[in-house]
């Protein structure tokens, strides 16, 4: 019977070293193991012809053999199945270099992106958005703003008329009329516009964004504005940008400045971004015209204000550095790709 | 405005470099904008002594031996005719740099380095220069205008720098002056500003004169218009002798840029340069009756000005007239008919303050701007005119041109020239700028500013001067105060005085942000267009005649025709974006614009037009379809937590079965379709486009829903696929809502496969929907999605007429 039982073990040893496949396993496994026409399990049929005294070693034989077959197939399923793997790994290997599938998400246009981004500094210091109407009339554009008929500022602006009375606001500033018209102290709000000026060429476009912020309430000083600037700076430019106030005139403001900010290109050492000066002109800023504060109905002895006006598309262009502000307004898909801030 | 440093000097005693002042300027609010030195092209250019001169046969040149001093001597080749031995002139060194010009020796052609040279065999270190070449006029430096050498004085020292005698060293400032600061739209006023913050005296310019007994009689102005013409100041000038301003005031002229004419009207330019006050001199002898009427003209009246140009005139012109007609358009130009001659032997000189919005709207409407124009409109003080007026006189007698009369007319409404009083609180100035300025740095700054102040206690008194009419109320003292006190004193603070406000973004505001994020997601980059379009563009869109969209707004006085429209639809300017990304080869993308289309209530508009913010999407590229840009409109309802529904409907820019209404619980929102094949063509498309708009003030004013949680269904579904044949006119929609309304656990029906041809009837197409059952409070029975599925079909078949495809 051991002559039996050491053939079953050769045939297992010689086949085994040809099998490649999991199926084939399988089907070669099922020749000796399978409960009801395996070899081995076959053997135990044999048990009526062995003799009672030898029935118990027979036995103990087979369920060893059983078992050391098991082991066996138990083993060469793993290596086979480990082989199989590292076979549909290589089939499966790819050139890395090769071009990543798009994530196609488009983006804000990049003065949407600016604007979000100044509306986000300044959210935090407690102001509110207001968007005002991108038609005016003559009052809140300019006579309530301190800017009579007859005043030479008026020429700061090449304004578009749109009848005697109506026009295309020349700047954010009128939204400062309404909202106090409209809301007592005390007020902090950031009105981003649309605003046009007759005005086309590589750094003005007809159409422009600015970014007003106004602040009315008691106290309010010129080194209150600086204080909130400096952090305005350091949060869009990065720490350590500085401002500078220099004299200038708006006729809502008194006293009006314009800030310069310390290049953020070369620190303030001189380069071609700020001309060799150290400095970029980013805004226009002031204490508000007591004039001002009066044509809206507030006491201009009990409450002062400040101001400031940013133009976006300049800012954007400082940022990232582009040369020509029609870029902005063509919707040329290479450019728009290019500014993703946020 | 160019202000020569030479010419500064006269007024201040300037003690730091030309870059130094121009830090100061800056500092106290007038930016310079560029800042050059007259002689900037010039370099290494010298006295030079010809000690022997011998012409070179059969040649127009002469071979010099020129002494340069400390320099050496040297042989220099010369062709202008007028060298000659013992001559003194500018010799450029090898080396030097001066002014090319071409073969007629006046045009400047460039800058040139002298080199070492050989002409006719003769070697030639440096070069002897004419003016042009030193870049200097006749008016700049007498003779130098010549065809030649220039000839320098016979007592200049060999080998001295040339640029001091030819006054090549002064430099000019280009100074930018803020609208508040008119008086300082003069040389006398930038000085002002200049010793103050120099902390040096000021000289003020003589204003002395000898009226003489003689009188012109029967003379008078008469003001008829005193609201535009508030001070007029007239005086007789006899004994008048035209020829040549001197030297100096030419050179002055020259520096910034204005030609000398002759003495009379020299002195007028030189005092309008010199204080700013326009001024004006008329031929006596052309004034009939001996009058002046300053009024308004007639309509159609007519003039002719000093350049020979005739304009017709309206009543919203201010004129000087004579006691017949008009000699001057006052403010902008005088009048051809009583222009200085040099046979003028009496003239009549005017100082006058126009009022500035008049002269702007003369100077506008006639399209006639001046030297003189510009500074009435930015706004003249009477102080100036009366002392112009002195001054001009002053310069009469000091030139020798003419004698004074003592014929003198001062018209004016009564406004004082006095320095006005101003009271302030201390506290007050201080409070504005946020720091404690030294009470002795205050009353240092208006002592300087020659605002004679005096401190009680709190209350500072000051005494403004007529020309500063911007000097209004302590925040101009603050003002004043901190430009010469210097910015950099300012320190940052975070208003502490102020109450705690909370800020951010409305729910309006909110909502516009995510939408447009929920669009970026979609791939679609945002886009900004002009507010402004073009009738062109209504055109390219085929809008009928009668088209609401044709109800636009118009510029009165747009930059040209194409942006000469307020938008009534946002679609023109995103057909024109998605053509210019075709030419430049992006033929794939997906753009949009949340923008304002303007209604106007009235034309011409009498109130605030309707600002209606409007979404407009356009798409292009050979993977878009109608339905993958329904696809964005669906992801605008879910961004805004809308549901939208869809009509088949047409646009006269869009294709007439790709296009559809966009609505929302039953209005109209908006609409979205394929560009039609004409408006494409005509834009040059190579692939096809989409384009959406939808009108988001409209959308906001319907209800929307939020974002909420809905539990999760307790019981499994289950879904049937229904395969079903229908007459062809039958929609989608209908099939999905006769489904929805058979039965109320259907959450689902999609639309997943379409056919037509054999075995189905011509006339009839196929559609096949997968439709989810969700269970309520209790699971589905065995048979439950049969029966509902049966009841389905049944109402399918007595609705629409639709069997199950067998």
């Amino acid at each position: 019977m051991n002559e039996k039982f050491g053939e079953i073990k050769q045939e297992i040893l010689d086949g085994i070293d040809n099998l490649a496949s999991s199926k084939a396993v399988y089907e070669f496994k099922k020749q000796f193991l399978d409960s009801k026409a395996g070899k081995i399990g076959l053997l135990m049929k044999e048990m009526k012809n062995i003799a009672p005294e030898e029935r118990a070693s027979f036995g103990k034989g087979v369920n060893e053999l059983k078992e050391w077959a098991g082991q066996r197939f138990a083993d060469l399923e793993e290596m086979v199945r480990a082989k199989e793997l590292d076979r549909r790994y290589e089939s499966e290997k790819v050139d890395v270099t090769e071009p990543a599938v798009e994530m196609k998400a488009g983006n804000l246009h990049p003065i949407t992106q600016m604007r979000n981004e100044i509306i986000d500094v300044f959210s935090g210091m407690g102001f509110e958005v207001f968007e005002n109407r991108e038609i005016e009339n003559d009052y809140y554009n300019f006579t309530a703003l301190n800017t009579p008929k007859d005043h030479p500022a008026r020429d700061m602006q090449d304004t578009f008329y749109l009848s005697p009375e109506f026009l295309l606001a020349t700047q954010t500033s009128a939204a400062q009329i309404h909202t106090m018209e409209a809301k007592k102290p005390p007020i902090k709000i950031l009105c981003p516009g649309k605003v046009f000026r007759s005005d086309d060429d590589a750094t003005h476009s007809p159409m422009f964004h600015q970014m007003e912020g106004l602040v009315v309430d008691k106290k309010i000083t010129l080194c209150d504005l600086k204080g909130m600037l400096d952090v305005f700076v350091q949060k869009i430019y990065g720490e350590g940008t500085t401002t500078r106030l220099r004299p200038s005139y708006f006729p809502f403001t008194e006293p009006s400045v314009e800030v310069d900010v310390s290049c953020f290109e070369c620190g303030g050492k001189g380069c071609k971004l700020c001309k060799g000066t150290g400095w970029i002109e980013i805004l226009g800023a002031g204490i508000v015209n007591r004039k001002v504060l009066s044509n809206c109905g507030i006491d201009p002895d009990e409450y002062s204000g400040l101001a400031f006006g940013i133009g976006l598309e300049r800012a954007t262009m400082l940022k990232y550095g582009i040369n020509n502000i029609k870029l902005l307004f063509e919707s040329d898909l290479k450019v728009l790709e290019q500014i993703d801030h946020n | 405005m160019l202000v020569p440093l030479s010419w500064l000097k006269d007024y201040v005693d300037i003690d730091v470099t030309p870059k130094e002042l121009e830090k100061k300027l800056f500092s106290c609010g007038f930016e310079v904008e560029e800042l050059w030195e007259v002689g900037k092209d010039v370099s290494n250019v010298v006295v030079g002594y010809v000690e022997e001169c011998e012409a070179i046969p059969e040649t127009h040149l002469h071979v010099c031996k020129v002494n340069a001093g400390e320099y050496g001597t040297f042989q220099v080749c010369c062709g202008a005719d007028n060298v000659e031995a013992g001559g003194k002139y500018p010799l450029a060194l090898v080396g030097a740099s001066v002014y090319a010009t071409a073969k007629d020796h006046k045009t400047v052609e460039g800058v040139m380095t002298i080199k070492k040279g050989k002409l006719r065999g003769y070697d030639s270190e440096g070069m002897l220069c004419s003016g042009v070449e030193l870049g200097v006029s006749e008016d700049l430096y007498p003779g130098a205008g010549y065809n030649g050498l220039l000839v320098l004085p016979a007592d200049a020292q060999i080998g001295a720098d040339v640029k001091p005698i030819l006054g090549l060293d002064d430099w000019i400032f280009d100074v930018s002056i803020t609208a508040n600061r008119p008086d300082c739209q003069s040389i006398l006023g930038l000085a002002r500003e200049v010793a103050a913050v120099l902390k040096k005296p000021l000289k003020e310019p003589s204003y002395e004169y000898h009226e003489t007994e003689v009188k012109k009689d029967g003379f008078n102005v008469t003001v008829e218009a005193p609201d535009l013409c508030p001070r007029y100041i007239g005086h007789y000038v006899y004994d008048v002798k035209i020829g040549d301003s001197p030297l100096w005031m030419k050179r002055r002229l020259a520096l910034v840029g204005q030609n000398a004419i002759s003495n009379i009207v020299d002195i007028t330019n030189y005092v309008m340069l010199e204080m700013g006050q326009p001024m004006h001199a008329f031929d006596e002898s052309y004034v009939e009756g001996g009058v002046i009427v300053v009024r308004r003209a007639k309509d159609g009246e007519k003039i002719t000005t000093l350049d020979e140009q005739e304009y017709a005139l309206t009543q919203n012109n201010l004129v000087i007239c004579d006691g017949v007609k008009p000699v001057a358009l006052a403010g902008v130009m005088g009048g051809l008919n009583s222009e200085i001659r040099d046979t003028t032997n009496a003239v009549l000189f005017e100082a006058a303050k126009f009022a500035r919005d008049n002269i702007r709207k003369t100077a506008r409407a006639l399209g006639k701007r001046t030297d003189s124009s510009a500074k009435f409109e930015k706004g003249v003080d009477e102080y100036t005119t009366v002392y112009a007026m002195k001054r001009a006189l002053h310069l009469v007698e000091e030139l020798g041109c003419g004698k004074v009369s003592s014929t003198h007319v001062d018209c004016n409404t009564g406004n004082s020239i006095a320095p006005r009083g101003m009271k302030v609180s201390l506290t007050k100035v201080n409070d504005v700028l946020g720091i404690e300025v030294p009470t002795s740095d205050v009353l240092a700054i208006m002592e300087s500013l020659d605002f004679k102040p005096t401190v009680d206690g709190d209350e500072l008194t000051i005494w403004v001067p007529a020309y500063r009419e911007d000097m209004d109320s302590y925040p101009d003292v603050a003002e004043e105060v901190i430009r010469m006190y210097g910015y950099d004193h300012v320190k940052p603070t975070f208003m502490p005085g102020a109450k705690v406000t909370t800020g951010g973004m409305n729910e309006k505001q909110r909502r516009e942000l995510k939408l447009k994020k929920d669009l970026c997601a979609t791939g679609a980059y945002e886009c900004i267009h002009y507010s402004f379009f073009s009738p062109s563009d209504l055109d390219l869109l085929r809008l009928p005649k009668e088209a609401p969209e044709r109800r636009t707004i118009r510029i009165l006085n747009p930059i040209n025709e194409e942006l000469s429209l307020m938008r009534t639809t946002l679609a023109a300017s995103m057909l024109n974006a998605i053509s210019r990304n075709q030419k430049k080869g992006n033929l794939a993308g997906r753009l949009y614009e949340i923008g304002k289309k303007f209604i106007a209530k009235q034309l011409p508009i009498q109130e605030y037009p309707d600002e209606r913010e409007t979404l407009c999407i356009g798409i292009f590229g050979e993977n878009e379809s109608f339905f993958t840009l329904k696809g964005m409109a669906e992801k605008v309802a879910e961004s805004l937590y809308y549901q939208f529904t869809y009509e088949p409907s047409k646009k006269p820019y869009l294709h007439p079965y790709q296009t559809a209404t966009i609505l929302c619980n039953g209005t109209e929102i908006g609409y979205l379709g394929k560009v039609a094949y004409p408006v494409a063509e005509k834009l040059d498309l190579r692939t096809d486009a989409y384009l959406l708009e939808i009108d988001l003030k409209t959308l906001g004013e319907i209800p929307a829903g939020k974002a909420s949680f809905e539990p999760l269904p307790k019981f499994p579904g289950e879904s049937r696929d229904l395969a079903l044949v229908m007459d062809k006119e039958i929609t989608c929609g209908q099939v999905e809502e006769c489904i929805k309304g058979a039965c109320k656990y259907v959450k689902g029906v999609k639309l997943f496969d379409k056919y037509e041809g054999a075995p189905i009837p011509p006339t009839k197409k196929s559609m096949a929907f997968t439709i989810d059952f969700v269970p309520g409070e209790e699971p589905f029975e065995a048979d439950s999605v049969d029966r509902f599925v049966k009841k389905i079909l049944g109402n399918l078949k007595y609705q629409l007429d639709i069997d199950l495809r067998s």
